[in-house]
């Protein structure tokens, strides 16, 4: 098996504050394949987006500690001088944001906004490089894409916005794409529509994607590996089904639980209690113990790394292995609600 | 865009409708009196205040002066145009002094107003890149001498230092472009410096909290995203962002200039409208007071039509349809 395309490695980012350094990414490792998609799945703050920026090197500005591995077919992305990262970003990895109002110059047309990432990587003229924006927003299905070229971002609608974002990042056909919350901004139809066109890009430009979302059904359907991100760490990691079918981090089970599932039995959501700790000063032992409903003595006494289970399946929790699943108290379970 | 600027265009007009009226309640209704007497100067003679009188129409009701007014200065009077008569004090005539003192007072603006954006706009940039750097800490410093130095001062230091002293700089008056271009330059070059370096020192300010904040800007980590050069962020996608709020501000201080320069006019010895209408309330000439309060509200109005229309042009979210 090949080297994996981006292998993030023992990844730390913090950063400096006047009550001590924020440890936004604390020990992170995983990886993305050629040609396949890596979903990261976690709430706001649990360091998805810090990771991927910093892979980027967009963080520099604001001075991080950074250290650990961040390899992009063998290169060290935190090691790269600063001028041949630039190289980097927009030619081998692609970016895409949340809000693409917000991401898209407003003062710029759209053509000419993708046609400059050309310019800046190749030695092309205005003319051919303005041609290969419009050929890029045909290829994302935008209709009339030579006239949209020519619009500015407020008179687009929000899904052909991140077509157009998904259309720049792709346009120099990068190895690697970093899908930060892109539909997070969208209404569901659209999200289909964007998620179904990113896969369709990644299979045909045999590209790597991250997909990093705050829910796991936004990942469910294209993502082939999952990684489970609470409070700067991995506390669950494997193929996509696999995690679905047996989830085995309760902080996964209440993700699950948290979200309505169209015609299942369950009467009522179920929120996880309580708020993501402190990343300033994080308490020793399991991030999630606190809030955790099975929590017991261990979990506070020493970090639990990721374990494989087999398959590739690797959860960071120390209630033991075997029969985990069965433990989980399903809510609104008939019986239980008459117990509470 | 055409029908935007034609409905725009129209207003100003409006604007300046309103503008007349409003001078002359001020100038011909408000006070009390005999307007003829304001009008007429120092120790007038009755001969002189029947001529005023007359070519003021003020024998007639207030509506129809005020359209005699309105008439005069739409097409014109025996003295030129606009119709704003002859001053009773000097006994010259106003509308062609207009023109060749706000030739003079437009010269001295806009060259100020070039120089305080060339010196600002930089020095903004560079302190918005390097936030409380020592750049950043000695040109907020250093602007907030200039803002707290007064004209006059500044004026006759400059004098003082660059004619008298070092004698680099010629003195004060004026020679025109077409006459001797360096001598013009010369003697413009001091009365720009006193009067920009105050404005200069106000934008650099504005841009550099406009470029902090556009810096910030999601966009701006596109472009970092995208792999663009850190010049082509900052000059492209950064500084174009930030300079279109700065169109109206220009627009609007160029404008108050056109009427407010009396201090460098003064002290450099420019006859432009700024030492004019000094003179003419120094001297109780209502006709020339008149005529520049007319031309700076009528500049407000025109200019801030002018601004409206480059905003729409550069941002496309504001252009109509």
């Amino acid at each position: 098996m090949s080297p994996p395309l981006l292998e993030i490695e023992d990844l730390v980012v913090h950063f400096p504050s006047a009550a001590g350094p924020v440890r936004a990414v604390d020990g992170l490792s995983l990886n993305v394949e050629r040609g396949q998609t890596l979903g990261v799945v976690g709430e706001s703050g649990s360091g998805k987006t810090v990771t991927f920026l910093a892979a980027m090197r967009l963080l520099d500005r604001s001075h991080p500690i950074v250290s650990g591995r961040i390899m992009l077919d063998g290169v060290d992305m935190l090691e790269v001088p600063a001028r041949q990262m630039r190289g980097i970003r927009g030619a081998r990895i692609g970016m895409i944001f949340q809000d693409p109002l917000s991401a898209l110059h407003p003062l710029l047309r759209v053509g000419d906004q993708i046609a400059e990432t050309v310019r800046a990587h190749r030695d092309v003229g205005r003319r051919d490089a303005w041609a290969q924006a419009v050929a890029a927003l045909a290829r994302v299905g935008i209709p009339n894409a030579d006239e949209r070229a020519r619009q500015y971002a407020h008179q687009l609608s929000g899904g052909m916005r991140q077509r157009v974002m998904i259309a720049m990042a792709l346009i120099l056909e990068p190895d690697l794409l970093i899908a930060d919350e892109p539909t997070t901004a969208l209404d569901t139809t659209v999200e289909a529509q964007i998620l179904g066109i990113i896969d369709d890009l990644r299979r045909r430009l045999g590209i790597g994607v991250v997909l990093v979302s705050h829910s796991l059904a936004t990942v469910a359907d294209v993502a082939d590996t999952v990684v489970v991100m609470y409070a700067g760490r991995a506390v669950e990691r494997g193929p996509c089904a696999e995690v679905f079918a047996h989830p085995q981090h309760p902080y996964t089970w209440g993700l699950l639980d948290s979200v309505p599932t169209l015609g299942a039995e369950r009467a009522r959501l179920v929120p996880i209690p309580g708020n993501p700790p402190s990343l300033i000063d994080p308490p020793p032992g399991c991030r999630f113990a606190a809030r955790c409903a099975y929590r017991f003595d261990a979990c506070t006494e020493r970090l639990p790394e990721l374990a494989d289970r087999g398959g590739g399946h690797a959860d960071a929790c120390v209630l033991p292995a075997t029969g985990r699943g069965a433990r989980r108290r399903h809510p609104a379970h008939p019986g239980e609600e008459a117990a509470a | 865009m055409g029908r935007y600027i034609l409905r725009r265009l129209l207003w100003t007009v409006v604007v300046v409708l309103v503008v007349t009226l409003i001078t002359f309640v001020i100038f011909y209704v408000l006070p009390s009196g005999d307007p003829a007497l304001r009008f007429a100067g120092k120790q007038p003679t009755a001969q002189v205040l029947a001529q005023v009188r007359t070519d003021l129409g003020l024998n007639h009701t207030v509506v129809v002066q005020y359209l005699l007014y309105l008439k005069r200065l739409v097409v014109g009077d025996r003295y030129g145009w606009p119709g704003l008569g002859f001053s009773y004090s000097s006994g010259a005539a106003i509308a062609p002094q207009l023109w060749q003192r706000a030739q003079i007072t437009i010269q001295l603006v806009l060259g100020a107003a070039v120089l305080w954006m060339l010196i600002g706009i930089p020095v903004g940039v560079f302190s918005a890149l390097r936030p409380r750097s020592r750049f950043d800490r000695t040109s907020l410093f250093v602007g907030l001498v200039f803002i707290s130095t007064p004209v006059f001062w500044l004026g006759l230091l400059m004098l003082w230092l660059f004619w008298s002293t070092l004698g680099w700089l010629p003195g004060t008056g004026y020679v025109a472009f077409t006459i001797d271009p360096i001598q013009w330059a010369g003697h413009m070059l001091m009365p720009w410096i006193t009067l920009s370096l105050a404005f200069a020192a106000v934008y650099a300010r504005i841009v550099r909290s406009n470029m902090l904040d556009t810096l910030g800007e999601d966009y701006i980590r596109t472009a970092r995203a995208k792999g663009l050069s850190e010049w082509r962020i900052v000059t492209r996608h950064a500084l174009r962002a930030s300079l279109v709020p700065i169109v109206t501000l220009l627009a609007v201080d160029i404008a108050t200039l056109i009427g407010g320069t009396v201090i460098v006019e003064t002290i450099f010895n420019l006859q432009g409208l700024g030492s004019w209408v000094l003179n003419g309330a120094l001297n109780q000439d209502l006709p020339v007071t008149l005529a520049v309060t007319l031309v700076a509200t009528i500049a407000v109005s025109i200019l801030s039509l002018v601004a409206d229309i480059l905003y729409a042009y550069l941002d496309p979210r504001v252009r109509p349809g």
